[in-house]
């Protein structure tokens, strides 16, 4: 395989809380290659936005490795990372608390251009700002309008069209359309994959929502407290999930047809574990109907059970491939 | 099982009065329920659930959003007419509501156990004893599946799906006919957006309490309701049983639309078929159908008149292009 766009080698990043010590992101080794999207999913605190702003560098990592086309982002000197940022952009859940409300379209799609130092004459800072208007379906007429006055939709779509400003290469969507309804939402997702074919971008693709991951995703991790603790590609996850959290989460989507009807979820029971101070061994054994006493005894590791398809748990064998 | 008409509200306007200008929110709602069915209420943001939740309890903003046309009647009682002090009778007793965003309704510093316990006390109808009042609660919340040991405890010691468990035993302690829960699971995780379903679902069989569930989630609908009611700009465009609405023969065009725009999970669909445009503003409501703007089958009777509903038994669609006559769709 081609060398991944984007790499993280033992990521982690923990916070010293009074408790104890958070691990909001624990040991994550993830790749990602040119033009594909990684979805990543997991129930509300396992860590998924705090992994993708530390693979930023909007907050700084614990320890591991961010490689950018082989080269570790951890390692840039200030001025280096500076010029690494337009590659790098993020896409906000909450389109309203992420834009600046006193600003109009115009100033908030030409403020990252200006503050990456670009020098742009106001003819053609004028020129760039409605193309990238025209990219992400905003009308021209509201380019002096303030966020306040457009819809959730619309507002979503400038915080696309700032994140495209310098051209990037990897864009971080953190959950852009959990606030929408859905037919904007799927206004929104259409605009997200043109965007994809048309510039070759890479996504990685936030969201707790299953089938908008299914329809955006080449390949999928599921998380689990700080833990990857399966990914693949995405067909393979959804025919055949190995981990245990994986196989609940997936029957736990209220499917919209009527043979979905006579289906019953997997029910899961027992407490959510803590991330602070987490014991060793597996994060979901509490929780874990399969749960034997290797569960909790050492630290467990992702297992290649077919080809590209991983998983982190005692069922399945260790044999490497 | 007794399964009587239990609630019925016929065109049934609401509009919002404010200072600068006249929301109508409900334009002639009709809907129907029989005791022990379970109704999804289904639309997106500014549709006008909320407002018909908020009727059928009499508790629309006072001076500002107000009943100007139509009828509820609820088990026998004529709500438009009911007096507060009737409602109040009502009101926790025979109909128990669950509001969007069920955390904020739980008192942080009063344990769980107790605040069951108030709203029986509240609506003491049968005159419980304290010991039975007690009892009571400890059944309430192993019917939710929370040990009754648990009971001193505070909301934050819970997670959100315990929380969301006890804002439901609250709601169903007075045993009421009607509950209506509004968006009940929409800040949960999955997983335990599961377990509440899966425990309304029983608790439906155990009480034959009716449910109305407001949700965005066609997925939830599909789950546990016996009838749809598909809601737009203030009416129901499309009503009928679960079957009528989700074999997806015959829908009206924003049911279609609403279809389009959630990713199919079962069959792989490269684009998403999203509807147009956006929901009309309710202080200037298009003419004719209300849909018409946004419809991909828009025709000229759909911008000057109103369509009728066309019924086939229990679906009714509020279209033109079941109304008008060479024009049905096979
Ligand atoms: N600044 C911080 N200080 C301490 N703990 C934090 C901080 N930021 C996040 N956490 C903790 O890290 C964990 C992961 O949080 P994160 O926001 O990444 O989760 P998430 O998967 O994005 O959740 P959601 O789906 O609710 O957005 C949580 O337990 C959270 O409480
Ligand atoms: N107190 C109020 N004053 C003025 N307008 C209101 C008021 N409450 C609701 N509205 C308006 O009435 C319409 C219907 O609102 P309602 O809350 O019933 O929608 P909903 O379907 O519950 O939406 P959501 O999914 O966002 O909860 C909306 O246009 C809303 O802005
Ligand atoms: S009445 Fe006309 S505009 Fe309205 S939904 Fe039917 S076809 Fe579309
Ligand atoms: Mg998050
Ligand atoms: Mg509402």
């Amino acid at each position: 395989m081609n060398q991944p766009l984007l790499q993280t080698v033992g990521l982690k990043k923990y916070y010293k809380v009074k408790a104890g010590e958070l691990h909001a992101v624990d040991n994550i080794n993830l790749s990602i290659q040119e033009s594909q999207t990684l979805g990543v999913v997991g129930e509300s605190g396992c860590g998924k936005t705090t992994l993708g702003r530390t693979i930023l560098r909007l907050v700084p990592a614990t320890s591991g490795q961010i490689l950018f086309r082989g080269e570790n982002i951890l390692e840039y000197s200030g001025k280096q990372m500076h010029e690494m940022r337009r590659n790098m952009q993020i896409v906000f859940q909450d389109p309203y608390s992420s834009i600046n409300p006193r600003m109009t379209v115009y100033n908030i799609i030409a403020e990252p251009i200006r503050s990456s130092g670009t020098r742009l004459e106001k003819q053609n800072m004028d020129k760039r700002v409605r193309k990238l208007m025209d990219t992400v379906g905003l009308a021209s007429r509201l380019i002096k309008a303030y966020p306040h006055e457009l819809d959730g939709g619309r507002r979503q779509r400038i915080g696309v069209a700032r994140a495209l400003a310098l051209n990037p290469k990897f864009i971080v969507c953190d959950e852009p359309v959990s606030s929408l309804d859905v037919s904007i939402q799927a206004q929104i997702l259409n605009l997200l994959m043109d965007l994809q074919d048309e510039y070759g971008l890479t996504y990685m693709f936030i969201t707790h929502d299953l089938s908008v991951v299914k329809h955006i995703s080449d390949n999928i991790a599921v998380m689990y407290l700080g833990e990857c603790v399966e990914h693949g590609p995405k067909d393979q996850i959804f025919a055949n999930p190995l981990h245990p959290y994986s196989q609940a989460l997936l029957s736990a989507i209220p499917v919209p047809s009527l043979a979905a009807r006579s289906r019953k979820p997997y029910l899961i029971k027992g407490e959510v574990s803590s991330p602070i101070n987490p014991k060793p061994g597996c994060r979901f054994a509490p929780r874990c109907p399969h749960v034997k006493p290797i569960c909790t005894q050492g630290e467990l590791e992702l297992k290649e059970v077919t080809p590209n398809h991983f998983v982190r748990c005692t069922l399945y064998g260790s044999e490497k491939p | 099982m007794d399964n009587h008409m239990l609630l019925e509200l016929k065109d049934l306007e609401v509009v919002y009065q404010t200072d600068f200008e006249n929301v109508y929110a409900l334009n002639k709602v009709t809907l129907s329920l029989n005791a022990g069915e379970t109704l999804g209420l289904v639309g997106e943001t500014g549709a006008g659930k909320t407002t018909t939740a908020l009727s059928i309890l009499k508790l629309l903003p006072k001076n500002i959003g107000k009943i100007t046309g139509g009828s509820i009647m609820f088990d026998g009682v004529d709500i438009v007419k009911a007096t507060e002090g009737e409602m109040r009778k009502i009101r926790g007793n025979k109909i128990s509501m669950i509001f969007q965003d069920p955390m904020t309704s739980l008192n942080p510093v009063i344990p769980v156990g107790e605040q069951i316990a108030e709203s029986l006390e509240l609506h003491n109808t049968q005159g419980r004893t304290a010991a039975e009042i007690e009892q009571r609660v400890d059944q309430m919340l192993e019917l939710v599946g929370i040990s009754p040991n648990r009971k001193t405890d505070f909301p934050h010691q819970f997670s959100g799906g315990m929380k969301q468990r006890v804002v439901i035993a609250i709601a169903l302690a007075c045993d009421p006919a009607l509950l209506i829960a509004d968006e009940p699971t929409t800040a949960l995780d999955v997983t335990i957006q599961a377990q509440v379903l899966a425990m309304m679902g029983e608790l439906k069989e155990k009480l034959n309490t009716s449910l109305i569930l407001i949700t965005h989630d066609l997925g939830i609908v599909a789950q546990i309701c016996d009838k749809v009611a598909v809601m737009y700009a203030g009416e129901i465009i499309e009503s009928g049983t679960m079957e009528d609405v989700f074999s997806r023969i015959e829908n009206h065009p924003y049911t279609v639309g609403l279809f389009g725009s959630i990713p199919n999970l079962e069959v792989s669909t490269l684009r998403l078929a999203p509807i147009n445009g956006l929901m009309p503003d309710p202080t200037d409501l298009p003419k004719g159908c209300k849909f018409h703007p946004r419809c991909p089958k828009c025709m000229d009777i759909c911008k000057t008149e109103s369509p009728r509903v066309y019924e086939t038994g229990t679906h009714q669609i509020m279209c033109h292009l079941f109304t008008q006559e060479g024009n049905v769709i096979q």
